[in-house]
C-alpha cells in the first residue's frame, strides 16, 4: 500500500506486468523479443569478458611474483624496478575496466534497455 | 627528528576530533527526521546519487587498518606491501561486472532479497542472514580491536575507553540517523581521508622534487635494491591464489558493501557508483603506498618500528615530520573518523540482516508492518553495537588479523556463490542455495581454524615462537663462528662446512615447527569452490520448476529494472 500511495507510476508498471503473468495476450512477450535476447546476450558477454580480463590481470601479476621474481626485480630505469609500475598498473587497469563497462552500458546497453522497456510498458 | 608526540593526548587532535563528532552528530540529528520508514532506515530513501554513493562506498571500504596498516607494511617491507595493497582493489571490478546492477534491480534492502527472489523465502532468508551475520561480526570484531589498539597508540587513550567511544558513536549514527546519517559519515570520512592522504603525499613528494624516481632511488639507496623487489610475501602460489580469490570475490559478498547499492535510485546510478568507488579506492591505495615509501625514507624503519612493531604509525609519524603537530592531529582525527564510518556501515548491515531477513522475512513470514520492522532494526542496532563493544574488550590484545581474512573468506564462499547463481543460473534451487551457503560458511570457518593462520600462529603460537627462537640462536652462533673463521683466514672449506651445518640444523628445526592440518593460510579456494560445486549438484538433484518458471521474469527485472523498487 505504501508504494502505491507514493509512486503511482510504479504501480502502473506492476499492473501491466501482472497482465502478462496472467497470460493476457495483448501483453508484450519479451522471451522471444529480439531486442531482449540481444540485450541479455550482450550483457552476459561483456560482463564475462571483462571479469576474465580482470582475473587475468590480477592472477597474472600473482603468477609473476610466484614464478618470475627476477623479471619484476629487474630495473626499468636506473631507480625503479619493473615490478612497481606493474603493480600500480593492475590498480589502474582495474579502474579502466570499470570505466569501459560504464561507457558501454551508458551508450549501448541503456539504449537497448529503453527500447525493451518501452515495448513492455506499451 | 624532534621527539614525537604520538601516543599523547594532544589539544589539536582533540579539537579536530570534536569538530568531526559535532558535525556528524548534527547530520545525524538532521537525518533522524528523515528516518522513519524502512526505506529510509535501510536505504536512505534511495536518495543518494551515484557520485555520493561512490564516495560512501569508498568510505565504507577504506578502513583505518588499511590506511595505517598498508602504509606501515610498505614502510617496513617495501614492495611486498605494494603487492598486498593491490589485492584489496581487484574485487571492485567484479562487483561492477557481475553484481551491482542485478542486485539493485532485484532486491530491496539486503542481498538475501535477491537470492530469495524466486526461491523459497524462509530457508533462504535464514541461511543468507547467517552468512551476513558471520561476515559482519568477524569484520566488526577485527575493526573494534584495531580501533582500540590504534587509538591507544595515537592518542594514548586507554583501550577500553576507545572501544566505548567508538561503540557509542556508531550506535548513535545508526540508531537515530539510519542509512542517511551513515552515508554522510562515510562521505565526510572519505573526503577527509583522501584529502589528508593527498596533502601528505604532496608534502612527501616535495622532498623529492616531485619525482617518484627520486623517492624510489632514495629508498633503495637506504635499504638496498631488495626493498623495491618482491620478497617473502608470495612463497606458495596456491596460497596466494586462495587469498586472492577470497579478496576478489569476498568484496562482492560483503553485506555492508552490497547494501549500499540500494541507496541509489536505479541501476544506472549503481553502476556509476562502482566506477567512482573503484577510482577513489585505487587512488587511495596508490597514495598509501607512496606514504609508506616516504615514511621509510624520511622517518626510517627503525623509528617506525620502535613505536609499533607492525609499522602502524608510519603515516602519522610521516605527517608529524612533514606537517608538524597540527597535521598529525588532523590525521589522527581522520583515522578515528575512518574507524567510525566503517563500523557504522557494518552495524547497519548486521542490523538489517536481523530485522529485514530474520524478523520480517522469517519470523513474520514477510508480513511485518513498517513500524515494527524499523523498531526491531533499532533494537538490533543497539544489540549489535553493545556486543561489538563487549567482544572488542574481550579480544583485547588477541591476534585478530585472521578475522578479516575469515570475513572475506565467508563472504566469498557463503554469500557470493549463492548470489551469483541466483542471478545467473536458471536451474538454481532452494535446496541448492541453502546447501551452497552452509557449505561455504562451515568450510570457510572450519578450515581457517585448522589452517596455519590460526592453528600455528594462535593455537600453537608458543611452540612456533620456541622453534623460531632456536633457529635465530643457531643462526647467530653460526654467524659468529663464520666470522671468527674468516678473521683467522681459515680454509674456505671450513667456512662452507659451517654454513652447510647451519642449513642442516635449520632444516631439522623447521621440521619441529607445528604443522597445521590444512595447508593454506586462507581457505577461499577450497571453500568457495565447494560452495559452487555443492550448489550446482544439489540444484540439479532437486529441480524446482516454480523457480525455473520465474527465472525469465527475474531476468527481465534484473536487466531492465521493470518492477524494481
Amino acid at each position: 500500500m505504501y508504494l502505491i500511495k507514493c509512486r503511482p507510476a510504479l504501480y502502473a508498471v506492476n499492473y501491466k506486468k501482472e497482465d502478462y503473468m496472467s497470460g493476457n495476450k495483448t501483453s508484450f512477450n519479451f522471451k522471444d523479443d529480439k531486442d531482449f535476447i540481444k540485450l541479455s546476450r550482450q550483457k552476459s558477454f561483456v560482463s564475462i569478458v571483462l571479469t576474465i580480463l580482470e582475473l587475468f590481470f590480477y592472477f597474472g601479476f600473482i603468477s609473476l611474483i610466484a614464478f618470475n621474481k627476477q623479471f619484476l626485480s629487474s630495473m626499468l630505469t636506473e631507480r625503479i624496478t619493473v615490478g612497481i609500475p606493474i603493480a600500480v598498473g593492475v590498480i589502474v587497469m582495474s579502474w579502466i575496466l570499470t570505466g569501459i563497462y560504464v561507457y558501454w552500458a551508458n551508450n549501448t546497453y541503456d539504449v537497448l534497455v529503453k527500447k525493451v522497456k518501452d515495448k513492455v510498458e506499451g | 627528528m624532534a621527539q614525537s608526540i604520538i601516543g599523547q593526548v594532544h589539544p589539536v587532535s582533540i579539537a579536530f576530533f570534536f569538530l568531526f563528532v559535532l558535525s556528524t552528530l548534527c547530520i545525524t540529528y538532521w537525518a533522524a527526521k528523515r528516518t522513519r520508514t524502512t526505506k529510509e532506515f535501510y536505504a536512505a530513501g534511495r536518495s543518494i546519487t551515484g557520485f555520493q554513493n561512490g564516495l560512501a562506498l569508498a568510505g565504507d571500504y577504506m578502513s583505518a587498518a588499511s590506511f595505517l596498516g598498508i602504509a606501515g607494511l610498505v614502510s617496513t617491507k617495501g614492495y611486498d606491501g605494494l603487492i598486498y595493497s593491490v589485492g584489496w582493489l581487484v574485487g571492485w571490478p567484479i562487483v561492477m561486472f557481475l553484481i551491482a546492477e542485478p542486485l539493485r534491480n532485484l532486491g530491496k534492502y539486503t542481498f538475501a532479497d535477491v537470492v530469495a527472489y524466486r526461491l523459497k523465502r524462509m530457508p533462504i532468508r535464514t541461511s543468507a542472514a547467517a552468512g551476513s551475520l558471520v561476515t559482519v561480526l568477524f569484520y566488526l570484531i577485527a575493526q573494534m580491536v584495531g580501533a582500540g589498539t590504534l587509538i591507544k597508540l595515537m592518542f594514548g587513550l586507554p583501550y577500553e575507553y576507545a572501544i566505548v567511544i567508538v561503540g557509542c558513536l556508531m550506535i548513535a549514527y545508526v540508531l537515530f540517523g539510519g542509512m542517511l546519517a551513515t552515508t554522510w559519515v562515510q562521505i565526510i570520512k572519505a573526503v577527509l581521508l583522501l584529502g589528508g592522504a593527498t596533502v601528505l603525499v604532496i608534502l612527501t613528494l616535495s622532498k623529492f622534487g616531485f619525482n617518484y624516481g627520486e623517492l624510489f632511488g632514495s629508498a633503495s639507496q637506504k635499504y638496498g635494491p631488495e626493498f623495491l623487489q618482491p620478497g617473502g610475501l608470495v612463497t606458495n602460489p596456491v596460497d596466494a591464489i586462495s587469498l586472492g580469490l577470497a579478496l576478489m570475490f569476498g568484496t562482492a559478498g560483503l553485506p555492508h558493501i552490497l547494501m549500499r547499492f540500494y541507496t541509489v535510485p536505479d541501476a544506472k546510478e549503481a553502476r556509476k557508483s562502482v566506477f567512482y568507488a573503484t577510482g577513489f579506492i585505487g587512488y587511495f591505495y596508490i597514495l598509501t603506498v607512496t606514504i609508506g615509501f616516504g615514511a621509510a625514507v624520511l622517518v626510517g624503519k627503525k623509528v617506525i618500528m620502535a613505536i609499533d612493531k607492525g609499522g602502524n604509525m608510519a603515516a602519522p609519524l610521516l605527517a608529524e615530520a612533514l606537517g608538524g603537530h597540527v597535521f598529525l592531529g588532523f590525521l589522527a582525527a581522520v583515522a578515528f573518523a575512518t574507524i567510525l564510518a566503517v563500523v557504522a556501515g557494518l552495524t547497519l548491515a548486521g542490523a538489517s540482516a536481523l530485522s529485514h531477513d530474520l524478523y520480517a522475512g522469517v519470523f513474520r513470514r514477510g508480513q511485518a508492518n513498517e513500524k515494527d520492522e524499523v523498531k526491531v532494526a533499532k533494537i538490533a542496532t543497539i544489540g549489535l553495537g553493545v556486543s561489538a563493544m563487549l567482544l572488542g574488550i574481550l579480544f583485547k590484545g588477541q591476534n585478530v588479523a585472521f578475522m578479516v581474512g575469515l570475513a572475506f573468506a565467508v563472504a566469498a564462499s557463503a554469500n557470493f556463490p549463492a548470489l551469483l547463481m541466483s542471478i545467473m543460473w536458471k536451474k538454481f534451487s532452494t535446496s541448492g542455495a541453502v546447501a551452497s551457503i552452509w557449505t561455504g560458511l562451515i568450510l570457510a570457518a572450519g578450515l581457517i581454524i585448522i589452517s596455519p593462520t590460526v592453528w600455528v600462529d594462535i593455537v600453537h603460537s608458543s611452540e612456533k615462537a620456541a622453534v623460531e627462537k632456536q633457529i635465530s640462536e643457531a643462526e647467530a652462533q653460526s654467524k659468529a663462528k663464520v666470522e671468527t673463521l674468516e678473521k683467522a683466514a681459515a680454509d674456505p672449506k671450513a667456512i662452507s662446512d659451517e654454513k652447510a651445518a647451519l642449513g642442516a640444523m635449520k632444516k631439522e628445526l623447521a621440521s619441529k615447527m607445528p604443522q597445521a592440518p590444512f595447508p593454506l593460510k586462507n581457505p577461499g579456494l577450497i571453500s568457495m569452490g565447494a560452495a559452487f560445486l555443492i550448489g550446482i549438484i544439489v540444484s540439479l538433484l532437486s529441480s524446482e520448476p516454480e523457480a525455473q518458471e520465474k527465472f525469465e521474469k527475474e531476468k527481465l527485472r534484473a536487466y531492465i529494472g521493470i518492477g524494481s523498487e
